[in-house]
């Protein structure tokens, strides 16, 4: 956390120090550090079973911890529990509605469980299923809600109390490309707004579009961390990536590929690609497809692209995203 | 920068109403639980099918062995019998409800709204109060319904107003503890068939294996200890004695102690429960 270091006078709206977490043995958590300066959004990215819900669970009081220690919104999760939940907002992984419930009464309780007056806790309802874009469905069951809608109406719940810390746990997995737009825009909405946001999710693409800063943690530890570009740009240059019609053909090509750009060339089975790091100009790219060309091998796309945070976790990892863990 | 530096340096950049939150001792706990309880209640006008289960059994009970079975069967001490089971049929709704408590609670918590209410600055007994108290309405329908079957059927109180006032109360107090039983089986089993299933064998246990619809003594023998242990059947005899209805030839407990012994033994089970959900729900949060 260097960089914030220099910056002394940042406030931070949520800090981490050595978080550990223990389940039956099984190290969860191995001494998480992260910082989220007051009004910006961190990103704490990681495959299923890294860590990364129950980091947030830890600091929206839902957890308990084993070691390290935590404070958000200037209060310590575990002394002052109460205080930290006055200042924070959760949405879940699975959206937590009432499905019996009405949009606008799912809010509304939310609002008088926030010790709003009715009349405050009406009013709130109403702007924010106004912001959601919710109002014309607001008198139905939540039950008959599309998925896209209950996200969007959860991340509602959770703004109700205008709470200047906002953990958001996988907030659009299992969302349509539409959905996750939509969600994607309220998110900025309410970062525009000066809310700090802790964002955990598996998508790279996620964290790009909304995060300034990424932490990067695979099996309850921190193997990286910084800004998106900071993370693209220690993976090196630029990435060949070719793809092929068969696996057999996947296969033959890595070494031909690996010797070719005198790198080891990492296989994407899910792609079925072969990608490897190739030096600033031409000769290493013009080696590989000569190469290939001569090999007979069916090359169905070659690309030369700047390196993805999907790059940059496999590198880091060892592994491709979403592998076993 | 160390976490007491942030501390010191982080400014509540947003005027929030909940920011401007106040200390609140049990008065939350009453207001939350309200409010929660407001919630369950348009659950039950929304889904009243609740409201069935809990009813119907032992209105089906009742019917059965009141009715139909009631040229077979000869109870000694029991008669007139529908005066007699009366008071086993509406502690049997008590049991009834259990079940469909505990499956409530146990969804909200694989729902994640438990997580959400959590996260509020809200009393935890009173997000557990307030998921009692539509159940205890749902109880309270349930007990009216039963006791119109049971007039339709013959049954009538022979004591006084605040005697038979208290019998209800009594039998509303178990009802209650039931509902809480609920809760606390609701937040400790993650499986709703396990739930299914032990709920509706405390129903027929318990309130087969007592003196709801047969004397003590009409059971088999090895059962009586049992039948004459079971706080139902406690329950039951106080209900009985306080609406002058007949309590068969053996009595659960010794009679002049049926009162108080039934009042302790609901008020002990309602404890006991109380106390298991608030160390489930301190569980789940150390998870």
């Amino acid at each position: 956390m260097a960089t914030l270091n220099r910056g002394a006078t940042v406030a931070l709206a949520v800090e981490a120090e050595g978080l550990q977490k223990n389940y039956r043995g099984h190290q969860a958590l191995r001494g998480v550090d992260l910082a989220v300066p007051e009004g910006s959004v961190l990103a704490l990215l990681g495959p299923n079973g890294a860590g990364k819900t129950t980091t947030t669970r830890i600091l929206a009081t839902l957890c308990s911890l084993d070691g390290g220690r935590a404070v958000v919104a200037g209060h310590d999760v575990v002394r002052e529990p109460q205080q930290v939940r006055r200042q924070i907002g959760v949405t879940g992984q699975y959206a937590a509605l009432d499905d019996l419930l009405t949009g606008r009464e799912n809010l509304r309780l939310v609002g008088r469980l926030l010790h709003l007056s009715r009349r405050q806790a009406a009013r709130r309802a109403e702007d924010l299923l106004q912001q959601m874009g919710l109002v014309e469905a607001a008198d139905r069951p939540t039950g008959t809600y599309s998925g896209g809608m209950r996200r969007r109406l959860d991340l509602a719940g959770s703004l109700v109390g205008d709470p200047p810390v906002l953990f958001l746990d996988e907030p659009t997995t299992g969302l349509d490309p539409t959905s996750r737009l939509t969600l994607w825009d309220m998110v900025r909405r309410q970062v525009r707004s000066g809310m700090s946001v802790l964002l955990t999710t598996q998508y790279l693409e996620e964290a790009e579009q909304l995060a300034d800063r990424v932490v990067v943690i695979d099996h309850g530890q921190v193997v990286a961390e910084g800004t998106p570009e900071d993370l693209t740009r220690a993976v090196g240059g630029d990435w060949i990536e070719v793809s092929f019609t068969s696996t057999d053909d996947l296969y033959a090509a890595l070494a031909v590929v690996s010797r070719a750009a005198d790198g080891l060339a990492t296989v994407r089975e899910d792609r079925c690609s072969l990608t490897v790091a190739v030096p600033p100009g031409l000769g290493t790219v013009a080696a590989v497809s000569t190469a290939l060309s001569r090999s007979g091998l069916q090359v169905d796309q070659f690309v030369l692209r700047r390196p993805s945070l999907d790059d940059v976790f496999v590198q880091l990892t060892g592994r491709e995203r979403g592998g076993p863990s | 920068m160390t976490v007491a530096q942030s501390t010191a340096s982080y400014r509540r950049s947003r005027s929030s109403a909940v920011a401007a939150g106040r200390a609140r001792p049990t008065a939350g706990v009453l207001r939350d639980g309200l409010a929660l309880g407001g919630r369950s209640l348009r659950r039950l006008r929304r889904s009243p099918g609740k409201l069935i289960g809990i009813t119907m059994n032992p209105v089906v009970t009742m019917i059965t062995v009141g009715y139909l079975f009631a040229g077979a069967l000869v109870l000694r001490g029991a008669s007139p019998y529908p005066e007699y089971i009366l008071a086993g049929a509406v502690v049997q709704v008590g049991l009834a409800s259990l079940g469909p408590t505990a499956i409530g609670t146990s969804t909200d918590v694989q729902s994640g709204i438990i997580d959400r209410l959590l996260t509020l600055p809200i009393s935890r007994m009173g997000m557990l109060v307030g998921h009692t108290l539509s159940d205890l309405a749902a109880a309270v329908a349930g007990v009216v319904v039963v006791v119109l079957v049971g007039v339709g059927l013959g049954w009538r109180t022979h004591a006084d107003g605040a005697s038979t006032a208290l019998g209800f109360a009594l039998a509303v107090l178990f009802i209650y503890a039931m509902v809480w039983v609920g809760v606390a089986i609701g937040l400790l089993s993650k499986n709703l068939e396990t739930i299914e299933s032990v709920s509706s064998l405390v129903l027929v246990v318990f309130s087969f294996l007592s003196n709801a619809f047969v004397s003590v003594d009409g059971l088999p023998v090895w059962i009586q200890p049992f039948a004459a242990a079971n706080p139902v059947s406690t329950v039951i005899t106080a209900c009985r004695l306080l609406w002058g209805n007949p309590i068969g030839t053996a009595s659960a407990v010794p009679v002049p102690y049926a009162v108080p012994l039934g009042v302790a033994s609901a008020l002990m089970i309602l404890v006991l429960a109380v106390a298991a959900s608030r160390a489930a729900l301190r569980r789940m949060v150390q998870r």
